[in-house]
């Protein structure tokens, strides 16, 4: 298991210190420092094997955290910890950043002490430990409220207390996307996926059961098996084939797996319900048309030509085309017929942005590139041409069909829930090859 | 019945739930001030509350950064007893850190902890249960036993979870207690605990303690625990269910049925959100899939789910991603039906962090179909102009393995080859020409046309690899090439500035087009061999030089059927992980091993995780399937250490890679060569036969010159036909009786060594130490290349020549060797004294392993002391110096047993008989001249005999008895 944790800031000092288990000395924390922090080459791997002791690190901004052992842990479950961490880090007091962990060195160790346990990660949920690890003291609880903690901690329902009450009982559902594309110049799609995720503000009182219906293929199709279809005859994206799915750990797994039921008691407050990829039939917001011609040793001619792909009522926005250009570009004249368009020689790419864009238009942006001469024989790599934006609706066609809440011990139902749902996707990596 | 809305204003009040930024406890960290200790201490004395945790606070940030505050431990430990939980947890803290170096004082903790565990908050109970196992004084653990046995049985779950790690701890700082106390058994009950947080902790616990017990049945897994395990799983924490999953894969289930109902309630984990629970779930899923018989429609479904939640995991954060492939890595080699759509998704994106994108790389081609091989290619040709070297050469080098493996798709393979040789980028071309060489070799007389392109670029080649691999295309298609001998005369100039590998090649490559085209290049020929066998101090080229040029001059028809004899194939798959370790590591999928690829013994010390795990076997294959999985493969007796790769302690050894030893072969005098050519003339031929054939590399197989050895060295032992016979001189030389030879015994299992296994025995025969060596080939494809390097050790053993594989090794052949050792080698004091650590390389890899050899292997014939120097010397060793020692069981007589240990070299000097005690005085002499004085004791019908050993250097008394017994007892 986890033998210690270290986090150090950007120089290599260390911040936070904790050992578990006898088997690591001090001097891991100067071999990572030495053979990781400070190596002069690139990081070429987030495990690193120094003297028998293993080391993974994860980087937030500048700050690195690194886990060591010395035994053959689950490596996945170490760096499932190392991500938690930094969750239950900035749930507590914002940005992970070298200021904030010496301001709170004292609750880190709390916290460090609580969730892993001899390098064995405990209960993690925020929502819990905010209970009990408060930098407070806990003196003043009653005995009904320690035992409350202890069997929240504990219990099979970790990530809820009980006796949670509003006055209005409200949710929130937002279904995010992200769109991602690798297309070829000609136009071919290379591969195409919709990473999304369903992410949930629950306001609700008591211990509510819900129950979460979408637009999935195989339950639609269940239904239409059964006859109860209400419009059996109308195609189009009705359903939408998911490719994969992952579930909050209040999801029950067992019941998705036998019916494909969605089914939970939430957290309060904020959380990611689910997870979902899909491949099939996604609507790709923008098409990215590229143009890149040389004329001679020393100019390039760029045309990018893009198209909102739409219902015409909806508006794009944060659109950002980014289009590479060579190292050796002494200048760029750029021609656009909408938004801004930028040459910046520090990122080597000319950024063109656009507010808002309908759907079903065009636009286009054409540039002339200026090269130095050199001797380099190696070709410029031309890397592809990525695009940013944002759309309101999503892109795979998921639809949330019913969000059921059920409380039988209070006295609100279903109806008297204020529901409430959006939907943004968003380009993840949308590259299009020139 | 939804609207859409935006809402700030909620969202914004959530915000401030959190813990306002009140706190500035950074201030801690900058006190560097010279009394600082003298006034923490005031400080921490304080009556006031706040004032001493302030001190507490900046005592821990001084330890966080380094420095040592050990010197405050009573300070620190008087603050202990408070009411304020904070301050409290940060006395523990520093407890758990300097409590060792400090351990009386550590006792004034023990009345709080004692008392703490007492508390009726549930939380503080934890806490000292949980604190005072992390403290390591044996003292404290004394009285941890009682409160922790309380706590077991608390009745809130808390503190029991928290006291089942606790016994995990406690086990790691005394194991016997732990037994002693009972502990064991109250941690097993709480596998049927109610709250299923406690039941995980257990399960971990229990498989922890388990690791370092092998052989027992602590994690006693049948039908109900196992019953018990899947109804927590589906109620625990995630990191629980890693626990849970991660013991469930240890299970073996009894028959297929039990094994599909186990599966059916694994699966719904593939859809959890955390990574390390799907990783753990594919891991139960694919061990006991393999119980399940392939016809049955469940089987198809499982393979079916399992794509889905690995192509998930690529989404995950980059680290996450990183591990995921790695394990996918393996799950392709043993499964590759599960992924074999899945192609595009390994495809790499440009902002990948680079060891995600080498990673990808090796899966795709994996992957690569004649379905697919053309998007493939595309994507190689894409990665081929990227900017980091690796990746472009991995690139390079991966267009090449698809032509090789997808016939179909060779040409275009070639075709795009050349394209990238055309870009003129200096690493692109070299790489790219390496893998065109591997291409003619499995596509013989199809693609020589690109050859005239391939010479363009000959001046750019600066790597011996593409060096070489540009001489071997020449040399192999020199009846094509019309310049073909200026060409390698061009590279003959600085013939010794280039690396041996390059060497060798143009050495062969200059013989076959001698062979090709006789009448214009005799000149050349004649050079490359004299610069190969009288310049050149590499035995390794010089011997083949040899070789060439008696092959030539005696038999120039042999010498065309021996160099330009047809090539065998080569293998498709390359890289492939040897089937019993890729079994290994399939069991241990999500776990470091996994993502080394390495076994745990690899990089695990001690006894954790040591034991080899193995596949269940498909039901009804005859294997009984209630035989345990775990700790069965592996031998009973202690395996020999494997040493590995990583990790510098063994630096010396690893500069192995280069070439086989040098420097042990005396030079030759160019004059001797005709005459002893003579000497073996005709006989050659038919020694080495066709099965050497063009093989690039022959050269290490043939051995040493046979000529240039002198006899007495003997040094060209089982080189198998007459010349064996040749330099057998060892037997029967002056020996009253055999030396004992102990039986072979495996030291490096074919598990370590992918597919190599090395078993073998030392002995000493007519004053010659040899190694003994059967190397036995367990993979599937041929080894060739044998080396072997010995670490410095105690009494500087050394090979006294290479290692004679004459042949290439096929799979399921075994070859004896005897490889003569010196004891000129550099030396160094081993632990133990006998230990010998031994580095083999093959043309796979390098593998290390150490075995101890009986000390007697040293015992020099002219050991036989004098009788008056025996006297002085033993009144002169030191009494401090004499071991005694018994050695039971002998049924010999005083003569036969001194007679037996003659053959061993130890020498009886005089032999006295007092009062029916026969005392045998015995002398032994070691290799570095170190001189062993004995005394034996025999009475007669007493079969133990006693052993008095005096020597200068007492720590080899241990060992020569040893012998002693060996001798005697065999």
């Amino acid at each position: 298991m986890i033998g210690g944790l270290f986090i150090y800031n950007h120089k290599g000092e260390v911040l936070i210190s904790r050992v578990y288990r006898d088997d690591i000395g001090r001097n891991a924390v100067d071999a990572f420092r030495v053979n990781v922090i400070h190596a002069r080459q690139q990081v070429r791997s987030p495990v690193t094997n120094i003297a028998r002791t293993s080391f993974f690190h994860v980087k937030r901004s500048n700050i690195w955290l690194a886990a060591v052992t010395k035994q053959n842990v689950n490596a996945a479950m170490v760096f499932e910890f190392l991500y938690k961490m930094c969750d239950v880090m900035t749930a507590y007091f914002g940005k992970i950043s070298e200021e904030n962990i010496k301001n709170n060195f004292v609750l880190i160790y709390e916290l460090l002490d609580e969730i892993l346990d001899f390098g064995y990660p405990q209960n993690s949920e925020t929502g819990a430990l905010k209970t009990f690890i408060t930098q407070q003291g806990i003196k003043g609880q009653t005995k009904e409220e320690q035992s409350q903690i202890t069997s929240q901690v504990t219990g099979q329902i970790g990530w809820r207390r009980e006796g949670i009450k509003y006055r209005r009982n409200e949710l929130f559902l937002d279904v995010l996307e992200s769109v991602n594309l690798l297309m070829s110049p000609q136009g071919q799609v290379l591969s195409a996926h919709v990473s999304g995720r369903v992410v949930m503000k629950s306001y609700l009182s008591g211990m509510p059961e819900c129950k979460f219906g979408m637009n999935d293929k195989i339950v639609i199709d269940k239904q239409g098996k059964g006859g109860t279809t209400d419009d059996p005859g109308k195609s189009g994206k009705q359903s939408i084939a998911i490719d994969d799915c992952t579930f909050h750990q209040c999801v029950r797994l067992s019941k998705f797996d036998s019916e494909r039921s969605i089914s939970f008691i939430p957290p309060d407050g904020e959380y990611e319900l689910m997870r979902y990829r899909t491949t099939k039939d996604i609507i790709l917001p923008f098409r990215v048309i590229p143009l890149v011609r040389e004329v001679g040793r020393t100019k390039l001619e760029v045309k990018v030509v893009i198209k909102s792909n739409f219902k015409p009522s909806l508006l794009a926005q944060k659109i950002e085309v980014r289009i590479p250009t060579p190292l050796n570009t002494s200048g760029v004249q750029v021609i656009c017929m909408k938004g801004k368009a930028k040459y910046k020689a520090s990122e080597n790419a000319i950024v063109w942005k656009i507010k808002r864009m309908a759907g079903m238009k065009e636009s286009q942006i054409s540039a002339e590139i200026e090269l130095l001469p050199t001797n380099d024989k190696k070709k410029w790599a031309r890397p592809p041409i990525s695009m940013n934006f944002e759309v309101p609706f999503a892109p795979s066609g998921l639809k949330v069909r019913y969000l059921k809440v059920f409380e039988s011990k209070l006295n609100y139902s279903d109806h008297d829930v204020i529901k409430w749902v959006r939907y943004i996707g968003r380009s993840g990596i949308y590259e299009t090859r020139c | 019945m939804m609207t859409k809305h935006v809402r700030n204003l909620l969202s914004l009040l959530q915000e401030n739930r959190g813990l306002g930024s009140k706190m500035t406890d950074s201030k801690y960290f900058t006190t560097t001030k010279k009394g600082e200790i003298f006034e923490l201490k005031a400080e921490l004395n304080s009556d006031k509350k706040e004032k001493k945790k302030e001190a507490v606070k900046k005592v821990i940030a001084s330890m966080t950064v380094g420095k040592d505050v050990s010197a405050l431990f009573p300070d620190v430990v008087n603050c202990m007893q408070t009411d304020n939980l904070e301050l409290k947890k940060l006395v523990y803290l520093y407890l758990m850190n300097y409590a060792k170096s400090q351990p009386d004082m550590a006792i004034m903790a023990v009345n709080t902890f004692v008392k703490d565990c007492e508390d009726p908050n549930p939380l503080i109970r934890a806490l000292a249960v949980r604190t005072m196992g992390c403290i390591r004084v044996d003292k404290i653990t004394e009285y941890l036993c009682e409160p922790l046995r309380k706590c077991l049985k608390d009745e809130d779950p808390y503190v029991r979870k928290t006291a089942a790690v606790c016994v995990a701890k406690l086990h790691d700082i005394n194991a016997q207690l732990v037994e002693d106390q009972g502990f064991l058994d109250t941690l097993k009950d709480l596998i049927s605990d109610s709250n299923p947080m406690v039941v995980a902790n257990a399960v971990a616990a229990l498989s922890e303690i388990a690791e370092s017990h092998p052989n027992s049945n602590l994690l006693d897994l049948n039908p109900q625990t196992i019953n018990k395990l899947l109804t927590a799983l589906n109620e625990c924490t995630e990191w629980g269910q890693i626990f849970i999953l991660d013991c469930l894969a240890n299970y073996t289930p009894r028959d297929d049925r039990e094994s599909q109902s186990i599966c059916e309630r694994v699966t719904p984990r593939l859809s959890h959100a955390n990574s390390a629970v799907v990783l753990s779930a594919v891991k139960v899923l694919m061990k006991f899939m393999e119980m399940l018989p392939k016809d049955l429609d469940y089987y198809g479904t499982l393979l079916k789910k399992l794509a889905p939640p690995l192509v998930t995991l690529l989404s995950a954060e980059p680290e996450l991603q990183y591990v995921a492939l790695r394990n996918i890595n393996l799950i392709v080699q043993k499964r590759p039906e599960i992924l074999k759509h899945e192609m595009k998704v390994f495809f790499v994106k440009y902002n990948d962090p680079i060891y995600v994108k080498l990673e990808k790389l090796d899966i795709m081609i994996r992957l690569a179909s004649q379905a697919n091989i053309a998007q493939v290619l595309a994507e190689l040709k894409e990665y081929a102009t990227e900017v980091d070297v690796d990746f472009v050469r991995k690139a390079v080098r991966a267009i090449g393995r698809c032509a090789i493996k997808v016939e179909q798709s060779a040409e275009r393979c070639v075709s795009t080859l050349l394209d990238l040789i055309q870009t003129k980028v200096n690493y692109v071309v070299q790489e790219a020409i390496v893998v065109i060489k591997d291409i003619f070799r499995k596509y013989p007389n199809k693609y020589e046309s690109v050859i005239a392109t391939l010479c363009e670029n000959l001046d750019s080649l600066d790597e011996p690899e593409a060096r070489a691999a540009m001489i071997w295309i020449v040399g192999e298609y020199a009846e094509r090439i019309d310049n073909a001998d200026e060409l390698l005369e061009s590279f003959l100039e600085g013939f010794h500035d280039e690396s041996t590998q390059v060497q060798l090649q143009l050495l062969t490559a200059i013989v076959k087009l001698f062979l090709k085209k006789p009448t214009e290049t005799q000149e050349l020929v004649q050079q490359v061999l004299s610069l190969a066998t009288q310049d050149s101090d590499n035995p390794d080229l010089r011997d083949r030089g040899y070789i060439y040029w008696r092959l030539l001059s005696t038999d120039p028809v042999a010498a065309k059927e021996v160099v330009l004899a047809e090539k065998p194939l080569i293998s498709e798959e390359t890289d492939l992980i040897e089937p019993t370790l890729l079994e290994e590591l399939i069991c241990h999928i999500g776990t470091l091993a996994s993502v080394y690829h390495k076994p745990p013994s690899a990089f695990v010390e001690g006894s954790r995780g040591v034991q080899h795990k193995r596949l269940p076997a498909r039901a009804g294959s005859g294997e009984s399937a209630e035989s345990p999985d775990v700790g069965q493969s592996g031998p009973a007796e202690a395996p020999p250490a494997v040493i590995p790769s990583q990790g510098d302690l063994l630096g010396d050894l690893l500069n192995l890679d280069l070439a086989p030893p040098t420097a042990t072969i005396p030079s030759v005098q160019p004059s001797m060569q005709m005459g002893a050519m003579d000497l073996l003339g005709g006989g050659l031929d038919s020694l080495l036969g066709g099965d050497i054939g063009g093989s690039p590399s022959m050269g290490a197989g043939l051995g040493a010159a046979p000529a240039a050895m002198p006899a007495a060295l003997g040094s060209a032992p089982a080189v198998g036909g007459g010349l064996g016979d040749l330099f057998d001189l060892g037997g029967g030389v002056g020996m009253p009786t055999g030396a004992y030879v102990a039986p072979k015994t495996v030291w490096l299992p074919a598990m370590k060594a992918k597919g190599l296994e090395i078993s073998g025995t030392f002995a000493r025969r007519g004053g010659i130490i040899q190694m003994d060596l059967s190397l036995t080939n367990k993979a599937m494809s041929v080894m060739t290349d044998f080396a072997i390097q010995f670490n410095r050790n105690s009494f500087g053993l050394a090979p006294a020549g290479p290692l004679q594989v004459l042949t290439p090794l096929s799979p399921n052949q075994t070859i004896d060797v005897s490889l003569p050792l010196s004891t000129s080698g550099p030396v160094m004091k081993m632990e133990p004294l006998n230990n010998l650590q031994v580095a083999v390389k093959n043309n796979i890899d390098v593998f290390y392993f150490s075995c101890q050899y009986p000390l007697s292997l040293l015992f020099v014939e002219d050991g036989k002391m004098e009788r008056q120097v025996f006297l002085a010397t033993w009144k002169d060793i030191p009494n401090d110096n004499e071991a005694q020692f018994q050695i039971k069981d002998i049924h010999l007589n005083s003569d036969a047993a001194s007679n037996k240990l003659q053959g061993s070299n130890i020498f009886t000097i005089a032999k006295r008989t007092v009062e029916g005690q026969d005392m045998l005085y015995q002398s032994v002499k070691l290799t570095n001249a170190i001189w062993v004085l004995a005394e034996m004791r025999i009475q007669t019908g007493n079969p133990n005999y006693t052993l008095s050993i005096k020597c200068r250097a007492p720590e080899v008394s241990q060992f020569v008895y040893q012998c002693y017994e060996l001798v005697l007892k065999n």
